[in-house]
């Protein structure tokens, strides 16, 4: 299978001059398996340059896996042109919203609102179905087989787990290494260093081994304290992840929107020197395509 | 009055929290870096918002594999701003009144609770239960009477017959609901339990409270002499005014007067008003 970054920025569409190298879309990744089906993880503004490439397949059968509903991974979804086209088959999938207590159609089709687009959901041409997902329920979607798991991050996030063609790719969607947030000294410190070593464990195994992790990596290790419980992860914390899980590369993506491309160039440079391991990595850009 | 099971589990759904808890709630999600430790601290001392909390993040939505067993365990798989937006849905549903027309004073209910969660930890503590597992014996004791909560609330009238009853006739509490729900609180916390997937032991413990099969289950003992305890140092008031016997492995270990155990668990009284805190607005 292949896989092509159509957008690698993080919370915010940042185009300009700085970003012409790596990109200024949102998180939008295409997956396409050697029987040629088609797998879209997140609806960021990827998603338009990706619509753009699908009109050339037409008639579209594809499945749009969103890890989390936060605006930078759903924002393009109003101008997936596939949608304004009859025939065209899409299956979305996401997490219920516990805290609305909403399906994933409602929270997405919200946005497409009479005050903030001026198309309905309803009046979309495409056969549109969407779906509910619980943790570590598989979808076969053509040919792959994609399975949801949960991360962390101030929303409900799920990392998907794309198996095909006898290889292995995981995506983080958004997600910051869980912390203690007692003190040696608490009661509960013990307790909860178990809970997150019991969690990590479970995470571990889930995606041992895979060929391809494409990880949220927003900050360097000295910008984390600063933003430390915003649901981040850094470029070390995803190293050190893709060490101990065993993968063979890493791509990392959730790119700082105000960090420009030589920014990102000297970062590298320096994880470059810092891991001299086997471990293959490099920073993901839009445009890239990957075989897996 | 006979309420069915289907009308039970419809009045819970929109069950509103403590006022202290929810003033505490909204003050502090009103702090985008509140600290997470208090917001769990504050969760975990009111029962509607662990029952909340324990439900949604057992339910179907989430299909976990393992029971999430403590707010602490919710925090870290479903992440603390889902658990802080889940408390605050709770909180804007209102507050239960201190008083009700059944003449349950909630505030002396909550001490009971609060101090029988306490005792029981403390309990558990002394008999060298993990300090991972602590937790487990606090929830049971701080659960154990939910479904109190849902008749003083929802059934208020029938409640204050109930508890007539069981004065006048020297009887206990839940046998006085039976006769007039017939349904008690037990039956009526577990039931819940059970159909919000909570975890066995918990639901256990809202079950057989009152006529566990001693031995059976520590944390079941545990729960029930510490309810005793409280009951006889009066924390509070829940409603019943007979005490049971001790199970026997709580006679074993601590022997049988509960002034003596008292005296062996340490300073309960300043634990019990660590956790006061948590009641009065």
């Amino acid at each position: 299978m292949k896989a092509r970054f159509w957008g690698v920025r993080g919370s915010i569409a940042s185009p300009g001059p700085k970003t012409v190298r790596y990109g200024g879309n949102t998180t939008c990744i295409e997956i396409e398996t050697d029987a040629g089906d088609v797998i879209i993880i997140d609806a960021g503004t990827g998603i338009f340059p990706l619509a753009q490439s699908l009109l050339r397949r037409l008639p579209v059968k594809c499945s749009v896996f969103i890890t989390h509903t936060h605006w930078d991974h759903i924002q393009g979804l109003p101008f997936f042109i596939p949608f304004f086209i009859p025939k065209n088959e899409i299956s979305i999938y996401g997490a219920f919203d516990p805290v609305a207590s909403q399906p994933i159609k409602d929270i997405l089709n919200r946005q497409m609102e009479y005050c903030y687009f001026p198309v309905r959901e309803g009046e979309l041409k495409a056969e549109i179905t969407y779906t509910n997902l619980r943790e570590r329920e598989t979808i076969e979607a053509g040919s792959a087989r994609v399975t949801s798991i949960l991360m962390n991050h101030p929303v409900l996030d799920f990392g998907y787990l794309v198996e095909c063609d006898g290889k292995r790719l995981f995506f983080t969607g958004d997600n910051e290494p869980l912390y203690n947030i007692y003190s040696p000294d608490d009661d509960y410190y013990e307790e909860y260093e178990t809970l997150i070593e019991m969690k990590n464990k479970l995470f571990i195994d889930f995606v041992r081994g895979v060929d391809v992790l494409i990880a949220d990596s927003a900050y360097t290790s000295e910008e984390y304290p600063a933003k430390k419980g915003w649901g981040h992860g850094t470029f070390d914390s995803c190293i050190k992840l893709a060490e101990e899980a065993g993968v063979k590369s890493l791509y990392l993506t959730h790119h700082e929107p105000t960090r420009g491309d030589d920014a990102l160039d000297v970062i590298y440079s320096g994880l470059q020197e810092k891991y001299a391991g086997p471990l293959e990595f490099r920073i993901a850009s839009e445009g890239l395509e990957i075989e897996v | 009055m006979k309420i069915s099971q289907q009308d039970i589990v419809h009045l819970v759904e929109k069950m509103p929290a403590f006022p202290k808890t929810v003033h505490r709630v909204i003050e502090l999600t009103s702090d985008m870096n509140c600290n997470p430790k208090d917001l769990v601290e504050l969760i975990e001392h009111d029962p509607v918002m662990v029952m909340n909390i324990l439900r949604l993040v057992n339910s179907a939505y989430f299909g976990l594999a393992q029971p999430i067993t403590s707010v602490n365990h919710a925090v870290v798989y479903i992440g603390l701003n889902t658990v802080k937006n889940v408390a605050l849905s709770t909180a804007t549903i209102g507050v239960l009144p201190k008083r009700n027309e059944a003449g349950f004073d909630m505030e002396a209910f909550l001490l009971h609770s609060l101090s029988t969660a306490t005792i029981a930890r403390m309990m558990a503590k002394r008999m060298k239960v993990p300090s991972k597992d602590l937790f487990d014996y606090f929830l049971a004791g701080l659960m154990h009477d939910f479904g109190k909560i849902v008749f003083a609330n929802f059934m208020p009238h029938e409640f204050k017959i109930a508890l007539k009853i069981a004065k006048e006739n020297s009887i206990h509490l839940y046998e006085a609901e039976n006769e007039i729900f017939d349904i008690n609180h037990a039956q009526v916390g577990s039931l819940l339990g059970e159909k919000w997937q909570l975890p066995q032991s918990l639901v256990d413990s809202l079950k057989c409270h009152h006529s566990h099969k001693e031995g059976k289950s520590q944390i079941i003992d545990v729960v029930s002499a510490a309810d005793q305890i409280t009951k006889e140092l009066k924390f509070g008031y829940s409603g019943e005014n007979l005490l049971e016997a001790l199970p026997a492995i709580i006679t074993k270990q601590f022997g049988k007067d509960i002034n003596a155990i008292v005296t062996d668990l340490g300073d309960v009284n300043t634990e019990i008003d660590n956790a006061r805190i948590f009641i009065s607005s």
